[in-house]
């Protein structure tokens, strides 16, 4: 009979569904074949003319139905194809689950299609007020909820019938992992026995492409798509814009046992911590992420030996990945060397609000199929981080234990610690 | 009964039209009649309370910190400065480090002249997605984008105020504000956090701000009335307003100990999610009161109604089916501040039950007197669209 409860007297939290989407494809099966083969799911940008960009590719989702349809519409869609692999693999009712939903998405603006619907369905006055007297003349809702931060999860909530009121959040590029945070601790508070987390996001339009391009945060090697995402390769230039969305469904062991439900694996620690030193910028003694990943292993009740693998936030950036070794290496000590640490996002590029869970989601398969998926694209290792990437090919290895790491704007780093076994 | 890990308020941070701080909402809002401040010809035709001088240099120090910062991300982090001034933990390196922090926030502005420019060069071209590529490569401010992430209005207090235990941010209107204090203060009561900073902001005064209520026709528009009276009138029924509300949630043990003034006690908070289209609000409004475990005898209600008909009729009926609630809506004074509601009302009902007096009516022709002192006292967010929630608020 396993223990019930962790190192802390609290619920220990198994996961007993796991859904995902990336351009790679949707469900586990083909991503996760693609992943371990080391494909890239990056490609040239067809949604919308290139003209005048300098980067001309990403990692859109661009073969669901929604996919050109706005970033509302597209990140419901991969909110819900997601949760409901995840929520079929549970063996819950996927109309009724039963338990509190909370969703990682990126914040939501009137999309400039709209936009340019509004404000030419007529030729009065001009600018805001135009479209402010438009507005209120609408009809249908359609166009206002696509303006509404709640309104996805509302979606949500009624098509698979969470309870309570719907928690929909951003932690930038963490918000994904903070999502199965929230889940993981509502469980321990005892409030729930089950939750679901879900990270989603369609929002790679123009726009976004342009505003992180005019933050200089994106790779600019437009001429082999698949070749742009290096993390940690001395000419790695920015990260690669991409969509996508992961699902856990999150159970009490004490209430996935009862019922018979698979265990996946078991979320066995999360931790944060902010940074204070600059919008965009980590401390440059790395602390912030340092906190983060220690307050991880303590919530997990894991000593740093005992961490067989880290799935890497790994972005691609020049700064990320720097920070990243720094923070690491500083928590690993010389173990560093030889602990496998590798990046998805060199395949599925950054998918910013739902990275955490999509990495998460990897994460576990990474230990339930003894398979570490590589780091792609490393052909010219950057001599200023020794690290074991898993370079190019992927790695058969048993792995018990994984730290998956989510570093964002705004000083967000959150790190969840999961295991294969329940202690 | 007070136990060591009940959730007490220690701090509070206000801004709206009425002006800064509680003592200042405090003095404006026990005057019986005081008449809102409005500006009805910025943005005509509707009206809006709009924010009160402010001096950031009092919170934001730094000016570079400053222009980094939209109106709305500066108005959070400048009343979350004043909230944690009030708890005695601004400038504490120790209280701030350890400190979590949950914020309800919507984005950050837009640049209204090129999204003007975009939309007038759009009348005269076809190849209106090369037209986007075209002015937003070139006209956009880099740094903008960060003043309009939902994230870095919590980003901003981290810098400025050196907040950094943890920080998340919650999106989606007043639910936001309602999930923010739900979960602060279910992580104090479990033991996981000693302090709390939560709140949210709003600002008003830019189109796309009022565009997000008028895509479904929720303002009102002609003269201003009271949040109550505004059924039958001209648009929606919503009139906005500017602001923020910040609160500092602690464990009462851990600002006994450190020797603070106590406003109130935080008691239980309720949310929910009414499906509204099949006319469930009215039961979850009646649902959610029954959870609150409401004292016996008078009791008033800190509404934050928003004068949306729909859903400000069904929170009338909820009361009126209980008479002896008093209700005070006072976004018929500083206009719906959107994710700063609920915080809002919850900082409004310890104020009242710190200085043991209540409002007096915010609209003497629809709110009841009320004679007593109160002692509990029930604080309201239904939201104009969707999501509700109600807690209550106890001497300490």
């Amino acid at each position: 009979m396993a223990n019930l409860n962790d190192h802390m007297g609290r619920p220990i939290v198994a996961v007993t569904g796991i859904g995902v989407v990336t351009s790679l494809g949707v469900g586990k099966a083909d991503n996760w074949a693609a992943l371990t083969s080391g494909k890239s799911g990056i490609h040239p940008i067809t949604r919308f003319p290139v003209d005048h960009l300098n980067t001309r590719i990403s990692g859109m989702v661009d073969f669901l139905p929604s996919s050109s349809k706005g970033a509302s519409p597209l990140t419901y869609e991969l909110a819900e194809t997601a949760a409901q692999e995840a929520v079929a693999e549970a063996g819950l009712d996927s109309g009724d689950f039963a338990g509190p939903l909370f969703l990682a998405s990126p914040p939501v603006e009137l999309d400039w299609a709209d936009r340019f619907s509004l404000y030419n369905s007529d030729k009065q006055d001009a600018g805001a007020e135009r479209l402010l007297r438009v507005a209120r003349a609408l009809k249908e809702l359609d166009i206002f909820e696509t303006t509404q931060f709640g309104s996805i999860a509302d979606r949500l909530a009624d098509r698979f019938g969470t309870r309570g009121l719907p928690i929909t959040l951003s932690t930038a590029c963490a918000s994904g992992a903070t999502a199965i945070q929230l889940g993981v601790e509502a469980i321990r508070r005892g409030e729930c026995d089950k939750a679901l987390s879900i990270g989603a996001d369609g929002s790679a339009t123009a726009e976004a492409l342009i505003r992180f391009s005019l933050l200089s945060a994106l790779s600019t090697h437009n001429d082999i798509p698949e070749k742009a995402s290096k993390p940690f390769s001395k000419d790695r230039d920015g990260f690669v814009l991409a969509e996508g969305s992961g699902a856990l469904v999150l159970e009490s062991l004490e209430a996935a046992l009862a019922r018979g439900a698979p265990i996946l694996g078991i979320m066995r620690g999360c931790g944060e911590k902010a940074d204070d030193f600059h919008r965009t910028r980590s401390k440059p003694d790395g602390s912030p992420a340092i906190a983060a990943v220690r307050a991880a292993l303590a919530d997990a009740g894991l000593s740093e030996d005992e961490i067989d693998y880290v799935n890497a936030h790994g972005t691609s950036t020049p700064e990320n990945d720097k920070m990243e070794h720094l923070s690491l290496s500083t928590v690993f000590g010389e173990r560093i060397g030889s602990m496998p640490i590798s990046s998805n996002k060199s395949m599925i590029g950054h998918t910013l609000s739902a990275a955490g869970a999509v990495e998460a989601a990897f994460s576990l398969m990474t230990m339930r199929e003894s398979v570490i998926p590589p780091t792609i694209n490393y052909d010219n290792p950057d001599p200023a981080i020794v690290l074991d990437v898993v370079p190019n090919k992927q790695r058969n290895a048993e792995v018990g234990t994984v730290l998956s790491n989510s570093f964002g704007f705004g000083g967000q780093n959150t790190c969840l610690v999961m295991a294969r076994e329940p202690v | 009964m007070s136990s060591p890990h009940d959730v007490v308020i220690t701090g509070i941070g206000l801004v709206s039209s009425l002006g800064e701080g509680p003592d200042a909402h405090w003095q404006k809002l026990a005057q019986p009649g005081l008449e809102p401040v409005l500006d009805a010809g910025r943005f005509a035709p509707y009206t809006i309370h709009p924010l009160p001088e402010i001096d950031w240099n009092l919170q934001i120090a730094k000016r570079g910190d400053q222009r980094q910062m939209e109106t709305w991300q500066r108005l959070g982090t400048y009343a979350a400065g004043l909230a944690l001034d009030d708890a005695g933990i601004k400038g504490n390196d120790e209280l701030c480090a350890t400190m979590d922090m949950v914020v309800a926030a919507g984005g950050g502005e837009r640049d209204e002249a090129v999204d003007a420019a975009i939309l007038a060069a759009s009348e005269s071209r076809n190849d209106r997605d090369v037209l986007l590529n075209e002015k937003l490569t070139t006209e956009l401010r880099p740094t903008l984008f960060l003043a309009q992430l939902s994230n870095l209005l919590a980003g901003n207090i981290s810098i400025v105020h050196k907040v950094t235990g943890s920080s998340r941010t919650f999106m989606g209107e007043e639910g936001a504000g309602v999930a923010a204090v739900e979960t602060a203060a279910a992580r104090i009561r479990s033991g996981q956090s000693t302090h709390v900073l939560v709140g949210g902001a709003f600002q008003t005064e830019h189109s796309d701000m009022l565009l997000g209520y008028e895509l479904a026709g929720y303002l009102h528009r002609g003269a201003w009335k009271p949040v109550w009276q505004r059924q039958g009138g001209e648009g929606g029924g919503v009139v906005t307003g500017s602001g923020g509300a910040f609160l500092v949630l602690e464990q009462r043990e851990h600002a006994t100990s450190r020797g603070r003034k106590i406003y109130a006690e935080l008691g239980p908070i309720v949310s929910g999610r009414a499906k509204r289209r099949n006319g469930g609000l009215d039961a979850e409004i009646a649902t959610l009161l029954d959870q609150t475990a409401l004292p016996n005898g008078e009791l008033l209600a800190i509404s934050g109604a928003s004068g949306a008909h729909t859903a400000t009729a069904a929170e009338r009926a909820a009361f009126a089916a209980h008479p002896a609630i008093a209700a005070r809506a006072f976004s018929t004074l500083t206009g719906h501040m959107k994710e700063a509601q609920f915080p809002f009302a919850v900082a409004l009902a310890a104020l009242t039950v710190e200085r043991k007096a209540a409002y007096p009516a915010f609209d003497a022709a629809t709110e009841k007197p009320f004679a007593g002192i109160p002692t509990t006292v029930l604080a309201t967010a239904i939201g104009y669209h969707q999501f509700e929630g109600m807690g209550l608020i106890k001497a300490a």
